[in-house]
């Protein structure tokens, strides 16, 4: 099978797996729930990190790789810490 | 140190399951903290299997990059009102489709370099590309007229539609002729007409449509991610740009329902204009009733069940830590207190519940609109602060209201109601809200964090 025809299938049964882990996600967490996709949609950083560290990477493509790590880091760091600094207030009654 | 490919990708496949842990993790809030660790972790395990792996032969940018970033995205974090959550959303949104884009035509260049194109991997930078622009000047526009920079009213003009498809006709013709023949200034154009589409698609959608454009771009950016994946044939990105994509294609779905309309209508239309004269000059015939802040103190003093209904305004005044006192004065004699939130309330999905949670009001006390509805005919005194729209009985009993359809907040149906509101303005819809007129129903007029305390004053005041 072409390596194309495999990351069809790896998207198709992970839109499945999404759909179905999303549907239980409380609404009262729906705002973590965005805060958390930011960060974890930070994994973008892979693909700068392959882009920078090439070995045939030029001058351009490595300060682009640059930008985009720097701002995939931003979203890594900043949607993981936000979605703890909210989870936190998220209490019980205190009996 | 360099680990094998092999080792590489299983080290992939943990993080990507460590990932669906963490969003299973929000099925609750009593495991959301654990599943969030998780997904701290499946990061780290993320980061660390690429920096190892072969294809990373030098460090220092990457280094100075992620440290950089790691500074400015713990500040961020560490500092922000929780009022500005949704501009913050907007704006790590337009960094993964930033990042998208470096990353696809960074990937260009490298295999041009390495002598390794073909017409799959350019189609698949093209796609990357195009929709990663897309989101991010998508989200500078939504961050815009979040934070205000920009007027959050919509701006429509004639043949709108017409040119944001030949935009987007163009940008895809560029992509095919760049896939045919690798040139550099097709992909330069295309990428400049994404990023112009982005912004002419998301310009028209504004105030209380705010929950479904947040929810789309969030969507938007998982598909930049997942697009970047088939670039580089990485199945993780794949796999995590898919969940993200899901996420928010469901969040939108959520608020499209609770507002009764389609996707297409919040992208290409706006409210219809408004219909049902006949019932409203009928109610509007008699007038408002308005009330002071003490006959309203009197009224839930002696209640033995409150239900406060947070809007939008709640979060612009600021008010969510006066109601949080209110709730424990009333609570002190003896009134159950309890929260209605609708899907749509504020400016993004779950914003009042975020706020109500800072406040440290327990989220024990807080309810959906399908949980909370049956109670409000049993209620003594509903407490409308801030929110309009989704409290118009119109939408139920209307049928010729443009807003007719749509899920509400029964509050009506409580034995009184008041409502604190700046103005008579109608909501967002620019539907007047029927319940004003109700006999059951008492506005007090003024800022709900001033009235607010107001009422906290004279309950402390009363014993």
């Amino acid at each position: 099978m072409p390596e194309t025809l495999v990351a069809l299938y790896v998207f198709v049964l992970s839109c499945f797996i999404g759909y179905m882990v999303i549907w239980g996600v409380t609404p009262s967490l729906h705002t973590p729930l965005l805060a958390l996709t930011n960060a974890i949609s930070g994994i973008v950083i892979v693909g700068a990190l392959l882009v920078t560290g090439s070995e045939s990477a030029g001058t351009a493509s490595e300060w682009m790789g640059f930008v985009a790590v720097l701002l995939a880091s931003i979203n890594v760091f900043g949607g993981f810490l936000v979605t703890q600094r909210m989870l936190a207030m998220f209490k019980k009654k205190k009996r | 140190m360099a680990i094998s490919p092999t080792t590489q990708a299983l080290a992939y496949l943990l993080s990507a399951v460590l990932f669906i842990l963490a969003l299973k993790g929000l099925t609750h809030p009593a495991s959301a903290r654990r599943g969030n660790l998780l997904g701290m972790l499946g990061m780290v395990i993320a980061l660390g299997a690429t920096l190892m792996g072969r294809e990373v032969t030098h460090y220092g940018l990457i280094v100075s990059g992620i440290a950089a970033g790691a500074v400015i995205g713990a500040v961020v974090a560490a500092r922000i009102q929780m009022t500005a959550l949704p501009q913050l959303v907007a704006a790590l949104h337009s960094f993964v489709g930033m990042a998208a884009v470096l990353v696809g035509i960074g990937t260009f260049l490298n295999h041009r370099a390495a002598g390794g194109l073909n017409g799959v991997l350019m189609g698949e930078i093209a796609a990357g590309v195009i929709i990663g622009a897309i989101t991010f000047s998508g989200s500078v526009v939504a961050f815009a007229k979040l934070q205000g920079l920009v007027s959050g009213r919509p701006v429509r003009f004639k043949g709108q539609h017409v040119l944001n498809a030949l935009i987007a006709l163009t940008a895809v013709a560029l992509g095919v002729h760049f896939g045919l023949t690798g040139s550099l200034v097709s992909l330069a154009l295309m990428t400049a007409l994404a990023f112009v589409l982005g912004f002419t698609l998301i310009i028209p959608i504004g105030g209380a449509d705010m929950p479904v454009i947040i929810s789309m771009l969030n969507s938007y950016s998982g598909w930049a991610a997942a697009a970047t994946g088939f670039t580089l044939g990485n199945d993780l990105l794949i796999i995590v740009g898919a969940l993200v994509g899901f996420s928010g294609a469901i969040l939108s779905y959520i608020m499209c329902v609770a507002m009764n309309r389609s996707i297409f209508n919040v992208v290409f239309g706006g409210f219809g204009d408004s219909g049902g004269a006949s019932a409203m000059s009928q109610a509007m015939a008699k007038g408002v009733k308005s009330a002071a802040v003490e006959d309203a103190v009197y009224w839930m003093e002696d209640a033995n069940r409150v239900i406060i209904v947070p809007g939008y305004g709640m979060a612009v005044a600021q008010a969510q830590h006066a109601v949080k006192e209110l709730m424990e004065l009333l609570e002190a004699r003896g009134v159950e207190v309890r929260f209605a939130i609708h899907p749509v309330a504020g400016r993004m999905p779950g914003h009042m519940n975020v706020l109500l949670a800072e406040a440290d009001i327990p989220y024990d006390h807080v309810f959906e609109m399908d949980e909370i509805n049956p109670e409000f005919p049993s209620t003594d005194v509903a407490l409308v602060v801030g929110a309009n729209d989704v409290t118009n009985p119109a939408a139920k009993e209307d049928p010729g209201s443009p807003i007719y359809g749509m899920p509400i907040l029964e509050v009506g149906k409580a034995r009184q109601v008041f409502v604190v509101k700046r103005s008579m303005r109608p909501g967002y819809s620019g539907v007047e809200n029927l319940l004003y007129y109700q006999d059951n129903c008492s506005l007090v007029f003024g800022d709900a964090k001033e009235v607010i305390e107001g009422m906290v004053n004279a309950l402390k005041a009363g014993h």
